[in-house]
């Protein structure tokens, strides 16, 4: 026994209150959801939910940092963190798989079956007679777009290669950052990781402005056709997973103000720039697929 | 050794006070307390769900609508699938990975606690939405648990509580499985290498990548329905260039990795307790284990199998239909193997082994079925009928829950230190094996004969089967009330067990002191120990 780890190594927390409370939290906001999509109330109904969630993201966290900087966790406890953090970047890939895997089967199976393509060819000439199948489209039955049924798109040169270039510059800067990290430069360390989070805002920003430009003068929404529901379904997630990863570099770059993190042991600062990543390389699929292709 | 393991078990009870009251239930972080609230509430929700087939095979009795209308029937079908495959098995299923993995595999608890006690208390709460649906107006989801659009898009008010349902019981086995796989490959002890590690935490680990894997696609599947419904989107709506069978495509991509994730365990379980009561090591360990990754594997490429009818073309038939053939390979090989152990083994029959020798001959019964539903020619007559629900009947009761029987019966003299009433659940074993075929094998006969699912009523010349299937039912449901009973006056006394519940019994779990300590393995267990538990 003797070469085998003692207890000490072996860290277990406590009783928690937060896993508690995060249900509780869920509940709110999927209860004010229900009500709300039902009609039964007004978007207030979302408040509960969204303040007992503020909280415990605020809490929980903190305790997990306090715990942190006190050094209770141990290599091994790190190690259990770091693979946490991989597989659920996995399960969000695979949430992300969903929409692309509808993208792709609209495009290559159900609107060329539409159009009458292949042992399809009674589809069209029974049920939509004279519709082409053409990408971009709103389907056989016109749905949604401008008044005369057309919509339009928005080009791939232009604000999406801008943003391209922004968060592809972005994950350029968080890895300098790790390194300024790993050698020991703060003051490199807070301006690129700063960097990093100013670009992602930035893209968010666009982002905004693209949506309001496709809703006011393009007739393109969420409700136009099959292009519109999954261009708006693919950027809209990844719009949210931009700004809550920007969110997260943001608390990151204030935790490193305070002087957290050394330069062996920064989980928090790895697992944030891992989840940038991935929302830079799912950008990516989005940019070839839903805008330039 | 063992009295050395106990001392530090015990040391550590005292130094770490064991929280008392609410508090250690509710602020839990102790995998055997979060574990026993896992099984606790998936015997309630099988409790439930069972209820809820009671009521469906009551207006099955006869002929005619006698009980309820075909809406609640509806509503009663779609529930009673939701409840016992997210509320019942899943989270048995947790709950045993929960109190069994740190144990075999040397840990003194899952890798991640809190979190651990997150994914549990999400369940309460999903069912809480779920099954207040009976209570708004348009009432219970009904358009079966499939959630096949466009009919499921014309529920009530339940349906934004159905998909937050679904989201958070997606949320709650992806944080579940995340914890078990780092647990199974941080936490193990020094000297647990892979290809010594029990086949239920193998099984486990597989089924957890397949959890990661697919429940986020579902969660995507029916949030595009909910955004369908509400916001205007045309995924399932050929008008605007989208395709109902697009949603049943990228269901089944998850639905067919999910039964996988429903059984996997059980083929585990089973895999421990034939060598305990045949005192031989299992046949075959790495073929085993591969077996179960390549089904696993495989699973992902048969989902089509599931809608061979909806009109696809004939290559992708011919592609889904050899897949799914395959499967039947390593599922042979599992069956080859368990029957294998057996051989010229020295068998004695407790009801743990009872209930896995069921299981081997009743899911091989539903993996026939499934044989012959692969086949496109045939699944064109069988493709909705009670040859389906016989078919996956089969496969879940006499399979999943059978296996999560036999777990519990295995593994519950280590959990309270005392043996439970061996003439009882050899009862509830009889009872379930016999009534379980009195309930479903006339089925395959009903579906055969071109009996639809789903239906609250049916033509006369079905009455004789559907008779009997519910006889089948009421005496099969009545009997698993013994099942909560034998645990209940289990926990609360009986004759004391040894570290070795069972002579044959090997595995890391088996060294620990019944019942066993707070925090398992507080001190990792030696090479030596890991070696004797390892022998197979």
């Amino acid at each position: 026994m003797s070469n085998a780890p003692d207890s000490s190594s072996y860290y277990i927390p406590h009783d928690s209150p937060w896993p508690i409370r995060g249900s509780v939290a869920l509940f709110c906001i999927m209860i004010g959801a229900v009500a709300y999509l039902n009609e039964w109330t007004g978007l207030w109904s979302f408040a509960p939910g969204a303040v007992l969630l503020a909280y415990l993201l605020f809490g929980w966290f903190s305790t997990v940092i306090g715990e942190s900087q006190r050094g209770t966790f141990n290599n091994q406890v790190d190690h259990s963190f770091r693979m946490g953090m991989m597989w659920f970047i996995f399960s969000e890939v695979m949430f992300f798989a969903a929409f692309f895997g509808a993208l792709f089967y609209a495009r290559m199976l159900s609107v060329p079956w539409l159009g009458g393509q292949g042992v399809k060819v009674f589809t069209n000439f029974v049920l939509w007679p004279g519709f082409e199948a053409l990408w971009p489209t709103n389907g056989p039955g016109h749905v949604g777009g401008r008044a005369d049924s057309t919509f339009g798109i928005i080009p791939a040169i232009g604000i999406p290669a801008l943003n391209t270039m922004i968060l592809l510059t972005s994950g350029l800067t968080v890895t300098l950052a790790h390194h300024a990290l790993r050698a020991g430069q703060r003051g490199k360390l807070t301006l690129f990781l700063g960097l990093t989070f100013l670009l992602g805002f930035t893209f968010v920003g666009f982002q905004a402005h693209e949506y309001g430009e496709a809703y006011r003068q393009l007739g393109l929404r969420l409700s136009t056709g099959i292009y519109g529901s999954t261009f708006f379904m693919l950027t809209g997630f990844h719009g949210l997973h931009v700004t809550i990863g920007a969110i997260m570099l943001l608390v990151i770059w204030l935790r490193v103000l305070r002087g957290h993190f050394t330069p062996e042991k920064h989980f928090a600062f790895e697992a944030v720039a891992w989840y940038w990543h991935f929302v830079d390389v799912v950008w990516l699929g989005l940019f070839i697929f839903v805008y330039w292709l | 050794m063992a009295d050395e393991l106990a001392h530090a078990a015990a040391h550590d009870d005292d130094h770490d006070h064991k929280p008392h009251g609410w508090r250690r239930w509710v602020y839990a972080t102790n995998h055997k307390d979060i574990g026993t609230m896992y099984l606790i509430f998936a015997c309630t929700m099988f409790f439930i769900g069972g209820g809820a087939a009671m009521l469906i095979r009551l207006e099955l009795f006869q002929p005619g609508l006698q009980f309820f209308d075909p809406q609640f029937f509806n509503s009663l079908t779609t529930m009673h699938a939701l409840i016992m495959i997210f509320g019942a098995i899943m989270p048995a299923w947790t709950g045993l990975a929960n109190w069994m993995i740190p144990m075999q595999v040397g840990a003194p608890d899952m890798a991640l606690p809190r979190l651990n006690n997150f994914s549990f208390w999400i369940l309460p709460f999903a069912f809480t939405l779920l099954l207040s649906s009976f209570f708004v107006p348009g009432g219970a989801p009904a358009g079966g648990w499939t959630m096949y659009p466009p009919l499921v898009l014309q529920t009530g008010s339940s349906f934004p509580m159905l998909i937050f349902a679904v989201h958070l019981m997606g949320a709650s086995s992806i944080l579940g499985a995340i914890n078990v796989v780092v647990t199974i490959m941080n936490m193990r002890a020094p000297g647990m290498t892979l290809l010594r590690m029990p086949m239920f935490v193998w099984t486990w680990l597989i089924t957890a990548y397949l959890l990661i894997a697919v429940m986020p696609v579902l969660a995507g599947a029916v949030t595009m329905l909910l955004t369908d419904h509400f916001f205007g989107t045309t995924f399932f709506t050929a008008a605007g260039g989208g395709d109902p069978v697009m949603f049943q495509h990228i269901f089944w991509f998850f639905g067919h990795p999910e039964v996988y994730i429903l059984i996997l365990p059980a083929f585990g379980i089973v895999s421990e307790i034939i060598p305990t009561f045949s005192r031989k090591p299992l046949f075959g360990y790495e073929a085993m284990v591969y077996a179960v990754a390549s089904i696993a594997f495989l699973s992902f490429i048969v989902w089509a199998h599931h809608m061979f009818t909806v009109g696809m073309p004939l290559a992708a038939q011919l592609f889904f239909m050899l897949s799914t053939m395959l499967i039947a390979v390593p599922t042979g090989v599992k069956v080859f193997n368990w029957t294998a152990t057996m051989w010229k083994g020295s068998l004695s029959f407790e009801p743990p082994m009872l209930f896995a020798l069921a299981f081997l001959f009743l899911f091989s019964i539903g993996g026939f079925s499934g044989l012959m539903l692969a086949m496109v020619p045939a699944d064109y007559q069988y493709q909705d009928t009670y040859f389906v629900v016989a078919h996956f009947h089969y496969v879940l009761v006499p399979g999943s829950i059978f296996g999560i029987m036999a777990g519990v019966y295995y593994w519950l003299p280590k959990w309270t230190g005392n043996m439970y009433d061996l003439k009882l659940a050899t009862w509830h074993f009889w009872l379930s094996a016999i009534f379980v075929n009195v309930l479903f094998f006339p089925q395959h006969f009903l579906g055969l004969a071109g009996m639809p699912r789903r239906i609250p009523d049916y033509a006369v010349q079905f009455t004789d089967w559907n008779m009997v299937s519910s006889i089948g039912g009421f005496a099969f449901g009545l009997s698993q009330l013994l099942f909560p009973y034998i645990i209940w006056k289990c926990a609360r006394g009986g004759v004391r067990v040894g570290n070795k519940a069972w002579e044959g019994a090997h595995g890391l779990e088996w060294e620990l002191p019944s019942p066993a300590p707070y925090h398992s393995w507080t001190t990792a267990p030696s090479d030596a120990v890991i070696a004797r538990g390892a022998a197979h």
